[in-house]
């Protein structure tokens, strides 16, 4: 039983039809064809076995795309994650390791699986900074319910959240563990090592910036 | 006192003939999804099945209905599992077509490359699986080992080795990372010669031929008439694969073929999805000769696309329409579209309704999975208890899409 091939839609496609089993003498009769399928499959044991003998295991990073053995022995041994990799947030500092963040609930807007609370609140009379902008009074995010889609750091407005610590979220033994404070988002360190924001935007009071003095103007 | 062997002549002999009935799944290691098979057996042949879905019913279409358009994108990903940046391309490009832009060449190839990777991981992981089921797990093995690779790829360009959440409206999250082209090249070549060595391996396999020759047959008229596109219906001798039906971003100008069946049986399913994926590798070597290595990815358009974050920390325009695609949504004008693209397994389509808020009133996926899966009832009725784990495993049902 075969079937026609149709010619479709206005292009007319017609398909390129794909074998059909090959049953020749040495398939039926299983025996020869095995002897082969076992020689491929050998092919690969004996190589894998000699470069593990000699030591001549291929390095899981550089060479992970070769043949032969790429296991990585985690944890001893780690692929190091891609630049872009999203792992877990961190709150990016200003010189005198204040927050970035300005509550501005962006992040907590944008993130589709809600897992991010702030509470706003205003800096202290006489600092410049009052009026001005706001600071976040808790920033809490819920590391398990996050899904870790990176909308919250494309979300942020002034570069106070990012996803760049290059860590994955660590497994722990209670929920609570997981409920991640402002004190210990501002602790992980950016791959560079450093808390560091990297928004070039003007700190109030500062030349050149339009913010608090511009209707002294 | 009668003799006793006179009662026996006249007794009918009692044999408990009634069908048996067995329950395979939902949580059966031969059902991919969790789907559940009640099938009713007269010894070893199925006379009546049942199959249920909707195990992994999650609410995807009333969940898109809270959030903006862009907070969708989590959602498609998790829809198919195992191709997840296909689905995050078919929405991207259902979105544009209700606003009724383009996205520039370059991320149109961009996203071809990227999608292309996608299907070729999806079809590693169904004809993998479909080997293991059968039992041959070397070719399962060296197929998710040359998965593995596609998907380091896609971290690198993503983020993310499965949820990508990649893409967006009118463009992408972020341009091609500059060796995207070396890696491609170097995932397709070594998924070629892993290809070739699984042919090898098994096409010379008598019991793999037997179990998969004439097993599972459709007839074409049954296969369009249930809606089955993709793979499937293309191993039954219909050439309809919607990147040459009605092309959309650059797969009209692409020189590939596209390969059909002839019988419509489990090897010709096989083999449909192994030769697709040297199509792809095609389609990826020429998306990359022609992709420009400078030169925007995402539209000029300040209502649809997030502004350059150096504007948003530096000029209140910026920061203004930063605020207003943030905190209002993506505004899509009201109305309804529906677009479709070639996913994994077959056409994916979105049906979109917006009122013109920056909600979603209302997102419909046609997701391929669905359709094929209400052809197996009508391809394993009849055959052999055995024949169900090829012939599901052919269909390639992923739990996510089908059941949403």
């Amino acid at each position: 039983m075969k079937n026609e091939t149709v010619a479709l839609g206005p292009n007319q496609v017609v398909g390129a039809p794909v074998p059909r089993p090959q049953r020749s003498a040495s398939v039926q009769t299983y025996i020869p064809e095995i002897a082969k399928g076992l020689g491929i499959t050998m092919k690969h044991f004996f190589q894998n076995t000699k470069e593990m003998a000699f030591g001549q295991r291929n390095d899981p990073v550089l060479e992970g795309i070769e043949d032969g053995i790429n296991c990585i022995s985690y944890p001893e041994q780690k692929r190091p994650y891609p630049a872009r990799f999203r792992g877990v947030h961190r709150l990016t500092q200003r010189e005198d390791g204040a927050p970035r963040c300005v509550a501005c609930l962006c992040c907590s807007t944008a993130c589709p699986a809600q897992c991010i609370h702030i509470e706003a609140g205003e800096y202290p009379e006489g600092d410049p900074r009052r009026g001005y902008e706001r600071f976040p009074k808790r920033f809490v995010i819920d590391e398990l319910r996050c899904i870790f889609c990176g909308f919250c750091v494309e979300a942020c407005p002034v570069d106070a959240i990012r996803m760049d610590t290059g860590v994955h979220a660590a497994p722990y033994d209670s929920r609570e563990q997981f409920i991640f404070e402002k004190d210990i988002l501002m602790g992980f360190p950016g791959r560079d090592g450093s808390r560091l924001t990297g928004n070039s935007r003007h700190e109030p009071g500062e030349g050149g910036h339009p913010g608090v003095d511009r209707d002294k103007h | 006192m009668e003799p006793l062997d006179q009662e026996l002549d006249e007794a009918e002999l009692e044999m408990p003939t009634e069908p048996m009935l067995l329950n395979v799944g939902p949580a059966h290691p031969a059902m991919h999804g969790t789907v559940r098979c009640v099938m009713e057996l007269s010894g070893e042949i199925i006379e009546h099945v049942d199959v249920q879905v909707g195990y992994l019913h999650r609410g995807f279409e009333k969940m898109c209905e809270r959030g903006t358009w862009t907070q969708v994108f989590p959602y498609v990903d998790r829809c198919n599992y195992v191709s997840p940046m296909l689905n995050n391309v078919a929405f991207a490009l259902a979105c544009e077509k209700m606003l009724g832009v383009t996205v520039p060449e370059r991320c149109q190839w961009y996203r071809i490359i990227l999608g292309e990777l996608a299907r070729m991981s999806d079809h590693l992981t169904c004809d993998g699986a479909m080997a293991m089921e059968l039992g041959a797990f070397t070719p399962f093995l060296w197929m998710i080992k040359a998965r593995e690779m596609i998907w380091d790829l896609l971290e690198e360009e993503t983020g993310a080795r499965l949820t990508h959440s990649f893409g967006r409206v009118g463009g992408m999250a972020s341009p091609p990372t500059d060796n995207l082209k070396d890696n491609a090249r170097a995932v397709t070549q070594h998924i070629l010669s892993v290809v070739d060595e699984v042919e090898k391996l098994l096409l010379g396999n008598r019991i793999f031929l037997d179990r998969l020759e004439g097993i599972g047959v459709i007839s074409q008229a049954d296969a369009i008439s249930l809606g089955w596109t993709g793979p499937c219906l293309r191993a039954t001798g219909v050439a309809y694969d919607v990147r040459k039906a009605s092309p959309y971003l650059k797969y009209g100008e692409l020189d590939f073929e596209v390969p059909v069946g002839t019988t419509g049986d489990c090897f010709d399913r096989f083999m449909v999805r192994l030769a697709e994926m040297r199509q792809s590798a095609r389609i990826i070597e020429q998306a990359c000769q022609r992709m420009a290595d400078k030169g925007p990815v995402n539209i000029d358009d300040p209502r649809i696309i997030l502004p350059p974050k150096e504007e948003v920390y530096n000029t209140i325009e910026g920061t203004i329409q930063h605020f207003k695609i943030v905190m209002e949504g993506l505004k899509l004008p009201a109305g309804e579209v529906y677009a479709y693209t070639e996913g994994g397994n077959g056409e994916l389509g979105f049906y979109l309704v917006s009122d013109g808020s920056g909600t979603p009133y209302r997102v419909r996926i046609r997701p391929p999975c669905f359709l094929i899966t209400a052809g197996l009832e009508r391809i394993i009725t009849g055959a052999m208890m055995a024949d169900v784990v090829p012939s599901f495993g052919s269909l390639n049902m992923i739990g996510g899409e089908c059941d949403r």
